[in-house]
């Protein structure tokens, strides 16, 4: 399997790799995946009082392209509002990373993971969803 | 001593053709190419000469006579030729084969092939050890069981079945025992004259041979019959037909000639390397050995690293040549059905490498792929929400994944 330059680069330095308190009412935490399937994508989001993401970490357990997608949305994430987030779309990530086919799925595994990380952050704050 | 990367630890998937083999067959495409059913002339009298020494030299491995090999492409042909010849000469008897569930595929679809044209089979789960339970083995036996085919050597876990009372068994119900033996060759003793074994398949590039050659022993006494699968001139006493690849069976037999005088000495070596490996290896967390550890050829590690994909580890350690029980770089991500049928976790199925040692294998290469190992684990495992959960105390076998 050849993996593209940003695939390895990501795989090779993962960006915002760790784990935040989960327990904080401003973090959101989605995890998704089963270990059975070969991928459990655990992705948390810190919103800041204006609503923004400000910090935003994951762990993977995967293949080389579900850890670069996980990493790569990290980044992305950073600096959007949780309705901003939750618009990032698997084809945007696949295509930033010149996916093959065969590996789209990590992508749709971490647009879930997002979808996921928003909705837990909702749950315990109310109040962000106007405020988004 | 430097090593050079990447490092070749995959030597059960194939080896190289010792240099020593290689340079005796390389005449025999050249000067001698004669071609051995040539009965008129010296350049047929010349390749039979080579033809026949070599068969000597894979006969003496096995402690068979010379006439009962037959050569082939490979183990793949011999396991076709052995389960179609035998199954179809003797389906008058029966219609029912047994094999297990760990065989390699050129054996389990071989006997799929024989259930769509009316067999029936019987596919035995191993113990979670990868061992045959004997009396699961006997009760699995039928009035019409025709034949039965057990692997001597695992190729993915090195584990070694009890050939000898697998056949005893076979041979009070009467029924024909064949034995894969491609992985076995110069890592185990085989002694056919006592061994209780019908048909048993040879490969010579799994040996330090070339590829596309092999062997398949069909035992005279008692005699056992074979229909043939390739029709031609003849040639194999009728059993194989197609001109003789003379060089390639050179190779096969110097090959086959060099296992039988190194083995104990290689094998003394090898076991060294694989329980320093191992040792290295078992300072890592949450690490399993596929397979049982003691009926098992030095030759093989299969391991599985808890919390951790087999493809990212496989990426991970690109600076070694290993295989992954884990089938993801397919598009089918299924976890190896050798492991599976081991009742491993398709967690661990998942996570789980094949180191193979072989011949020219050095304590550097182990040392390295130990430091390389160790390093690639711990960074993956930080990386790992599974490794996270299992340190912070939770049973992932309890936990419900939303599976996709």
């Amino acid at each position: 399997m050849a993996y593209s330059d940003k695939v390895l680069d990501h795989y090779e330095n993962p960006r915002n790799v760790g784990s935040l308190d989960k327990s904080d009412a401003n973090v959101g935490t989605g995890m998704v995946g089963a270990p059975a399937c070969g991928d459990v994508m655990k992705l948390q989001i810190k919103v800041n009082d204006a609503g923004i993401i400000e910090d935003a970490k994951f762990k993977t357990y995967g293949c080389g392209s579900a850890i670069a997608s996980s990493s790569l949305v990290t980044e992305w994430l950073k600096g959007k509002t949780l309705d901003q987030a939750a618009e990032i779309k698997n084809s945007a990530i696949a295509e930033e990373l010149a996916l093959p086919p065969v590996k789209i799925h990590c992508s749709v595994l971490a647009e879930d993971a997002i979808k996921a990380a928003v909705a837990d952050l909702k749950s315990k704050q109310p109040a962000a969803k106007e405020a988004a | 001593m430097s090593v050079h990367t990447p490092i070749y630890l995959d030597y059960s998937a194939t080896t190289p053709t010792d240099p020593r083999v290689a340079e005796k067959m390389i005449p025999y495409l050249t000067e001698h190419f004669g071609n051995p059913a040539s009965r008129s002339h010296p350049f047929g009298w010349t390749a039979e000469k080579a033809v026949e020494n070599a068969r000597e030299e894979v006969a003496k491995l096995v402690n068979a006579d010379p006439r009962e090999i037959v050569w082939t492409s490979g183990a793949t042909e011999s396991n076709n030729l052995a389960i179609k010849g035998a199954a179809n000469f003797y389906s008058g008897k029966g219609k029912h084969i047994i094999t297990i569930q760990t065989e390699h595929k050129a054996v389990i679809d071989t006997v799929r092939e024989l259930e769509r044209v009316g067999f029936e089979a019987t596919y035995l789960a191993p113990e979670p050890n990868g061992l045959i339970d004997l009396e699961k083995f006997k009760a699995a036996i039928r009035p019409d069981t025709v034949l039965a085919s057990v692997m001597l050597v695992n190729n993915e876990i090195g584990v070694i079945q009890d050939i000898e009372a697998i056949g005893n068994i076979c041979r009070e119900h009467g029924v024909i025992f064949h034995v894969d033996a491609a992985q076995a060759t110069g890592k185990v003793a085989i002694d056919l004259e006592k061994l209780p074994v019908d048909l048993m398949s040879f490969s010579a590039h799994k040996t330090y041979g070339p590829k596309g050659i092999g062997a398949l022993y069909v035992r005279r006494k008692p005699r056992i019959r074979i229909e043939a699968q390739m029709h031609g001139g003849g040639h194999e006493r009728g059993m194989r037909s197609g001109t003789l690849a003379t060089h390639q069976i050179v190779g096969m037999g110097e090959a086959f000639r060099i296992a039988r005088e190194e083995m104990d000495l290689e094998n003394a070596r090898i076991r060294r390397l694989r329980d320093r490996l191992l040792a290295g290896l078992q300072d890592i967390d949450e690490v399993y050995v596929n397979g049982d550890l003691k009926h098992r050829v030095p030759h093989n590690l299969n391991i599985s690293f808890n919390f951790v994909e087999g493809e990212s580890l496989i990426m991970a350690v690109k600076d070694i040549a290993v295989s992954s029980g884990s089938a993801c770089t397919s598009a089918s991500l299924e976890p190896s059905y050798v492991l599976r049928a081991l009742g491993r976790s398709d967690e661990l199925a998942h996570s789980s490498i094949r180191f193979s040692i072989g011949r020219f294998t050095t304590e550097e290469d182990v040392d390295y792929t130990i430091a390389l190992m160790k390093s690639k684990i711990g960074k993956l495992r930080e990386l790992s929400p599974l490794w996270e959960m299992h340190l912070e105390g939770v049973d992932l076998s309890k936990v419900e994944w939303a599976a996709h």
